[in-house]
């Protein structure tokens, strides 16, 4: 147990000094390391806990989601009947999701089914044979009923796709021009996390989760919200003003030209008043929309919509034929370029709502670091200081071996790119205590084979072996605990879980190797025949009556 | 040549009846998990924004000290329900203020109440403090997090259960799963009896305390084994004795020198992992007490299967971990993995040369 062959020790030896050699490009600054050929450019992240931070969870409203697809499918259902010249007398939201279609005669059957059945489209990679690889499932019910219901896997690629969308979109909102360091991901099934480092404020990222939906829309020409009576004619709908608070509008719920048609959107200041605006343009077809409204109704207000507010809702007074126009309204410059990034970017495809915030000042992350390395440090001290005490020579083997420990930690956790938490560290500080855990129980099954009068070779060479076993299962228990927590946890847990596991499996190799090397390299160099112990014990006080 | 070899400052040889006593111990492990689990139903946890939702904001005074109660009744004053202001750290400067989850109106809905009241109260404090950490967590985030916690704790100790099953027979398993239920339900219940914040961080330590405090009761188990073999005629009671007797000095000293570097986490750490550090220390030490008190002892209660000699010879091997007592586990299960990992330790052991007549560990 106590022999090492020669490439074995080498192996050691190589391993701990790849291990010292690769954290180095941590210290390194900024321009040292981009200047470091790509193969050693690895270090440790720091999680936002430490170097301060915004992280910030939103979840996407599915059932916004799902509405609106229901409410394509209607409308494609509809044009795709009428064009088949097909009767239907009821057409409309099915209990359970989806669309169902009650057909006027039941010889239409066939053709309605043969109409409607292009609506569906396979998935991609749909290796799902039960659920036909398609998004929607288009059957006949009963005698003269069509459902139109999407499939498990058409949801699940539908708000995959929306979730992706939105994870670009907000992106681009955040950073628009994709050099900050902005991480946007998506979560779970329907949550974006977005994490920025150094921000201490969370309003520029609650904002990038609006919807940016721009609309126009006319309003009722006649009635106001006071004047309409109980509840809005068909077709309108009460939408209140963005500034001014009790102010809202009448509106017409069919948009004249919405903002998928919008190309371009830019802040400006107006050069009348030199107050903050938005200039936008459109494609073509929005252009030409854009000039008939406005032709047609001359004289009179259109409310210009965005995320459910009416921004402003001026007066037409001349035909708009050039496709492009400005807002305007009470913003400040950060609100215009917010608006014009936003609008530029495009419309989310559902509301994200914020779930979770977790904001850390730099300070406080310093103040973290500074206390983190203050507690390894003692740590480290006191739990060295007591193997000292307790074990002499050998405790500084198991000192020697417990460094390396924290060494190799950084050095695999460099290597994988980890992010360092405060857990993080505190995992690291535990399994420090936990390394020397592996030493104690050698050392004291050393002294107890001395005690039982064994030559210390073997007694030296039983320590190891035997405690070898009880410190693999007993390790494994804190392993199997550390690789749930890093399956379930997330964010700070997760980093924690990290230290912890990879502590786990450094400690067994640095009790099993270094201090094995280092305590064969003290035996070798002991020039005496009979070889004293390293290890003071005191005889057992009394032995136990053993039969 | 002359050097340190440390000193053996631990009481080898000793004679503690600790067997005979168990049902004091027992009694006194069974009081205070009844006392935990009044404790955890009549008061509950002081669970943490993670799980109870809400907001937490850290703030620091700019310069001097905070006034916590000027605090508390300004923010109580602005009508959002509960607002706890606690002064953390030594410096008098910092303090913790927690709002509770905002209930959602026709208008807005939770979350968007949630942020107003953040809005408010950092209106309020003004600019004499600067604001260091906020932590808000919806309503349904923190009904995950406490799933997923209950989860995790679960499916940690069903794990090392398995683990422990396949390394030992069932009544080692079982008791090692008790003594380890034990360590991490009173450590639960002393959260309930301080008021001190449970959070994930607090379920992360009592994950990681359910590996750590197992390890020590892995060390005891593990020389019982091997005393059974090495000693087939003692009468259990006085062979569970000795064997804790003799890993005394190893139970005691690994958790004392990790408790010595959670302490340092403990008095150095920052307020955010304080309550990790606790939960690992105390851990600690009611997991060593277990793994001497009250998994061993229960070995005597569940049994353990004596004839190893048996299984010995007509293996020709020393004991397999699977025995008589495992006939389930010979039948149902796959005996095998069990089998193959117990026969491999004490062989290979023989193998490396030196023949002691038991084939124990440390």
């Amino acid at each position: 147990m106590l022999h090492f062959t020669r490439w074995k020790t080498l192996m050691i030896v190589g391993v701990c000094a790849l291990g010292l050699l690769l954290p180095i490009p941590n210290f390194f600054s900024k321009e040292r390391y981009d200047r470091l050929p790509g193969l050693l450019q690895h270090h440790i992240g720091l999680g936002l806990d430490l170097r301060g931070g915004a992280h910030v969870l939103a979840s996407m409203n599915l059932d916004e989601l799902k509405r609106d697809w229901y409410a394509k499918l209607t409308d494609e259902a509809r044009k795709r009947l009428r064009e088949a010249k097909i009767g239907y007398t009821g057409l409309g939201a099915a209990p359970g999701g989806g669309v169902q279609v009650r057909l006027g005669k039941i010889e239409d059957m066939d053709a309605a089914l043969k109409a409607l059945r292009p609506m569906s489209s396979s998935l991609p990679n749909a290796s799902i044979a039960a659920a036909g690889g398609s998004d929607i499932d288009i059957r006949r019910e009963g005698n003269d009923l069509i459902m139109i219901q999407p499939t498990e896997a058409g949801i699940n690629a539908r708000v995959g796709q929306a979730i992706s969308a939105a994870v670009e979109i907000v992106r681009n909102r955040l950073d628009p021009g994709g050099v900050k360091e902005v991480s946007v991901q998506r979560q779970g099934n329907d949550r974006i996390l977005v994490q920025v480092p150094g921000v201490e404020d969370t309003k520029d990222i609650i904002e990038a989760f609006n919807v940016a939906k721009l609309t126009f829309h006319l309003l009722h020409p006649s009635l106001s919200p006071e004047t309409m009576g109980a509840r809005p004619p068909p077709g309108y709908e009460v939408v209140p003003d963005r500034d001014k608070q009790g102010v809202s509008y009448l509106i017409n719920m069919s948009p004249l030209v919405t903002g998928e048609d919008l190309v371009d959107a830019q802040p400006g200041f107006d050069n009348r008043n030199g107050e903050p605006m938005v200039t936008f343009r459109f494609n073509q077809r929005g252009a030409v929309l854009f000039g008939r409204v406005t032709k047609e109704n001359v004289g009179r207000p259109f409310a210009m919509i965005i995320d459910g507010k009416v921004l402003s809702a001026p007066r037409i007074n001349e035909p708009i034929l050039g496709g492009s126009g400005q807002i305007t309204g009470s913003f400040t410059v950060e609100e215009a370029n917010r608006l014009a990034t936003n609008l530029r970017s495009g419309a989310l495809p559902a509301k994200l709502t914020v779930v979770e915030e977790r904001v850390v000042g730099a300070s406080l992350g310093a103040d973290s670091i500074e206390a983190g390395k203050r507690a390894a440090i003692i740590g480290m001290l006191g739990v060295a200081a007591f193997m000292i005490f307790a074990y002499g020579l050998l405790g500084v083997f198991a000192v020697i071996g417990a460094a390396m420990h924290v060494v190799l930690v950084i050095a695999i956790m460099t290597l994988l790119g980890s992010t360092m938490t405060l857990p993080g560290i505190a995992g690291v500080v535990l399994t420090i205590g936990m390394a020397v855990d592996a030493n104690v129980l050698i050392y004291e099954r050393i002294r107890e084979e001395l005690r039982n009068d064994k030559p210390t070779i073997s007694a030296m060479d039983q320590g190891f072996s035997r405690a070898y076993a009880t410190i693999i299962d007993s390790q494994l228990t804190t392993f199997i605990a550390g690789l749930v927590m890093f399956m379930l946890g997330s964010g700070p847990i997760r980093g924690f879980a990290v230290t912890l596991t990879l502590g786990i499996l450094t400690t067994v190799f640095t009790a099993f190797t270094i201090t094995r090397l280092l305590v064969s390299w003290w035996l070798a160099a002991q020039k005496t025949r009979k070889i004293e112990a390293p290890l003071s014990y005191s005889p057992a006080r009394n032995k136990m009556a053993r039969p | 040549m002359k050097f340190f070899k440390g000193v053996d400052f631990f009481p080898h040889g000793t004679t503690w009846k600790i067997i005979s006593w168990r049902y004091l111990f027992v009694g006194m492990s069974w009081a205070l998990a009844v006392l935990s689990a009044i404790l955890l139903v009549t008061r509950g946890l002081n669970y943490g924004v993670d799980f109870k939702g809400g907001s937490l904001i850290e703030v620091q005074a700019k310069a001097g000290t905070l006034d916590v109660g000027d605090l508390r009744s300004k923010l109580n004053a602005l009508g959002l329900g509960e607002v706890q202001v606690q002064g953390v750290g030594v410096t008098g400067q910092e303090a913790l203020i927690r709002i509770a989850q905002q209930k959602g109106s026709k208008e807005v809905n939770e979350d968007k109440a949630q942020s107003l009241a953040n809005e408010k109260v950092k209106a309020s404090l003004g600019d004499a403090v600067s604001i260091r950490r906020t932590e808000v967590v919806g309503p349904t985030v923190s009904a995950e997090l406490k799933r997923t916690g209950v989860i995790a704790v679960i499916a940690a100790m069903a794990g090392i259960m398995l683990y422990l099953w396949f390394r030992f027979e069932w009544q080692f398993a079982i008791a090692g799963i008790v003594a380890l239920v034990h360590d991490v339900f009173i450590t639960t219940g002393m959260f309930s009896l301080l008021w001190y914040e449970f959070d994930l961080a607090t379920v992360a330590a009592l994950l990681t305390l359910a590996g750590y405090s197992i390890n020590d009761t892995v060390v005891v188990f593990d020389r019982i084994r091997e005393n059974l073999r090495k000693y087939k005629k003692m009468p259990l009671e006085q062979l569970l004795d000795l064997s804790i007797n003799e890993t005394l000095s190893r139970t005691v000293l690994t958790s004392s020198v990790t408790a010595l570097a959670v302490l340092a986490l403990y008095l150095f750490g920052t307020e955010a992992i304080h309550g990790f550090s606790f939960a690992m220390l105390f851990g600690i030490v009611i997991g060593t007490y277990s793994s001497i008190f009250v998994a061993a002892p229960l070995l005597l209660f569940f049994g353990v299967k004596r004839d190893w000699s048996g299984v010995k010879e007509a293996a020709g091997k020393p004991a397999a971990a699977t025995g008589q007592t495992g006939v389930k586990a010979v039948a149902g299960k796959p005996a095998v993995a069990p089998l193959d990992k117990a026969d491999k330790t004490p062989a290979a052991k023989d193998k490396s040369g030196k023949n002691t007549p038991a084939a124990g560990r440390a």
